[in-house]
């Protein structure tokens, strides 16, 4: 019994022991937690939500918080919880499809710009030129340029962030292909391609997984922002920024309507956060705490 | 210190230039015909035309290119279409607003920031120490925004101790300045408060394991003369870099937090072009907050280099 345990554990590649090493970190499970228990209620809003999101219902306008609306209405009389519950999947959709298309293009452009010194300069001068902007001011600039829809937004928010990840994939690309087992595959005859895609990308990729939860949370955030000016998914979509905004003028009388979508945001970007630093923790212990 | 100050001038040319571009490419990335959109779906032929020759979506896409440039040169960023003005005028006019907002959070931000930091690293995975990093976390997931309003709601609406919104000029009333910026830069400085005291306690950590720092404590130095004096000026070294970071994102947080309180910026220009799409201000004020961005990051470089001298000579 022991020795198969241990034979066992000793055939299992590393990412067994990363992952057992990961569970048993508090910050990775309560983020966990906290995140999981955010996506089950957006994959099954349709089931959770009390009402429909986007009926309006003038008996019930600006309605305080009840047995029946148990976060209040907004001034249509819709019904603040079930704006949540599905506000929660469009905060979730945009912010994958942003983790998603960053880390592929930071994963190419890094990978680029790190093992071609030619390419190195003009890649990483434009990425430069993208960090000068305050992220938000130029995602909300491009959302209002292109319009507001869904994968605008995502597409703003791309060029925003993928800076990011292209340069923490340039910086491990650096230290990766000096190692000798890319030395040995390039002695060996392999061409560029090869080298890049199979032996260093794979290995480079690490701080992207920390890096890509962070994006995911200031994604969500700044998803937030962009409904909240009105250059987000258009209504009467439930997002959780355009809710906020929705309640903006009645803070007085209904402060509840941009109370409790705030607090959502809050619950799933601490999550995402307590997720990362976590896995920063585990993944790479040598890594400081650091500015996101 | 010459040689590396010309060197890190130099390098901010690539930068501008980029940015330059992409806040040209913006007007350029709006789908359909941008004049007919701004003018609205009542306008009359004639008008739909004037618009186009002012914007100077007449002409091919290089020539205004070039003209943008030339005219960028000498300082003008066109004419809002909306105001009737120049951007330029527009922007200068609404700057101080913001700066005054994004200074009084940085200042908070970096207070609070790095006090909480050191506080939290003098006794490490203390109850202090897990309580004060546990709380930064939470700011940093907070957002800005929102926080504006929840203060609008506990200070305003139910306490009564400070005004929902509005502004005072600081040369006319400091005080009522202040009460008018409390909120909004308290709201904005919360998240990088939390950046900053995570990075402080970092850094801390790592310089109270030198070897000076224990010289110090083995010479009988009280502990709190060992924190502030000797690590101290260490500690803040890569606290400044974050602090010039962190001037970016409170500049793009200030345009919103603007909006929230109802303050006279910027931000409020750029967000009321935005919702009426008067492409020119967008473009101007993007470019301008990033140039801003980029030169208060050269600064920031250039006082880090006079400041250590290593980083002269590192690279």
């Amino acid at each position: 019994m022991a020795a198969e345990a241990v034979a066992g554990e000793a055939a299992a590649p590393r990412r067994a022991g990363v992952v057992v090493r990961a569970l048993g970190h508090r910050g990775v499970l309560i983020g966990l937690a906290l995140f999981g228990a955010v996506v089950l209620i957006a994959l099954f809003a349709d089931w959770i939500a009390p009402h429909d999101p986007v009926r309006n219902n003038f008996r019930y306008r600006l309605g305080a918080p009840n047995d029946i609306h148990w976060l209040g209405t907004d001034r249509f009389g819709r019904d603040i919880l079930s704006r949540i519950i599905h506000g929660t999947r469009v905060s979730l959709r945009i912010g994958l499809m942003v983790v998603v298309t960053t880390g592929v293009l930071g994963a190419l452009l890094g990978a680029m710009a790190g093992y071609f010194r030619a390419l190195d300069g003009p890649i990483m001068r434009v990425m430069d030129g993208l960090m000068a902007f305050p992220g938000i001011l130029l995602a909300v600039s491009l959302a209002a340029a292109l319009g507001p829809s869904e994968t605008n937004a995502a597409i703003a928010l791309t060029v925003a962030y993928t800076p990011r990840t292209a340069r923490i994939v340039r910086a491990s690309v650096l230290v990766v292909r000096e190692m000798e087992y890319v030395e040995a595959a390039r002695a060996l005859g392999a061409g560029h391609a090869h080298i890049l895609f199979r032996h260093i990308l794979p290995n480079s990729l690490t701080p992207l997984v920390v890096q890509s939860t962070y994006i995911f949370a200031l994604s969500i955030l700044a998803e937030a922002v962009l409904s909240f000016i009105g250059v987000g998914p258009p209504p009467p979509t439930p997002s959780l920024g355009s809710v906020i905004a929705d309640g903006r003028d009645y803070m007085l009388e209904a402060p509840w309507i941009s109370l409790f979508p705030g607090l959502a945001i809050a619950v799933t970007v601490l999550g995402l956060n307590l997720l990362g630093d976590g896995l920063r923790d585990v993944l790479d212990p040598r890594m400081k705490v650091e500015m996101r | 210190m010459l040689r590396y100050t010309l060197g890190r001038l130099l390098s901010a040319i690539p930068v501008l230039l980029v940015v330059s571009l992409v806040s040209f490419a913006i007007i350029a990335l709006v789908p359909g015909d941008m004049a007919s959109e701004m003018a609205g779906p009542s306008a009359t032929a004639e008008e739909l035309q004037r618009l186009r020759v002012q914007l100077g979506l007449d002409k091919p896409i290089l020539q205004r290119m070039v003209e943008w440039y030339g005219a960028l040169l000498r300082g003008d960023l066109g004419e809002s279409v909306l105001l009737r003005r120049s951007v330029t005028d527009a922007i200068l006019e609404r700057l101080p607003v913001t700066l005054g907002l994004t200074f009084l959070a940085l200042v908070f931000a970096i207070v609070l920031g790095v006090l909480a930091g050191m506080v939290a690293a003098v006794r490490p995975n203390s109850w202090t120490d897990q309580g004060v990093m546990a709380l930064a976390l939470v700011g940093l997931s907070l957002p800005d925004f929102w926080l504006g309003l929840v203060f609008i709601w506990g200070f305003a609406v139910q306490l009564g101790w400070l005004p929902t919104g509005g502004y005072v000029p600081f040369g006319e009333d400091p005080l009522g300045w202040l009460r008018s910026m409390a909120m909004p830069a308290g709201a904005l400085a919360l998240t990088q408060m939390g950046l900053l005291a995570r990075m402080t306690r970092a850094s801390m950590l790592d310089v109270l394991r030198q070897d000076y720092v224990r010289t110090a404590r083995a010479k009988g130095l009280p502990g709190w003369v060992v924190v502030f004096r000797h690590a101290g000026a260490n500690v803040l070294v890569p606290v400044i870099t974050v602090a010039g970071v962190s001037v970016g994102i409170l500049l793009g947080g200030a345009v919103v937090i603007e909006q929230v309180f109802s303050l006279p910026g910027v931000g409020r220009l750029i967000i009321g072009a935005i919702q009426r799409r008067d492409y020119p201000v967008i473009q101007g004020g993007l470019l301008l907050t990033a140039t801003i961005f980029v030169l208060v990051n050269l600064a920031v470089d250039l006082l880090y280099a006079a400041v250590d001298p290593r980083v002269r000579y590192g690279r």
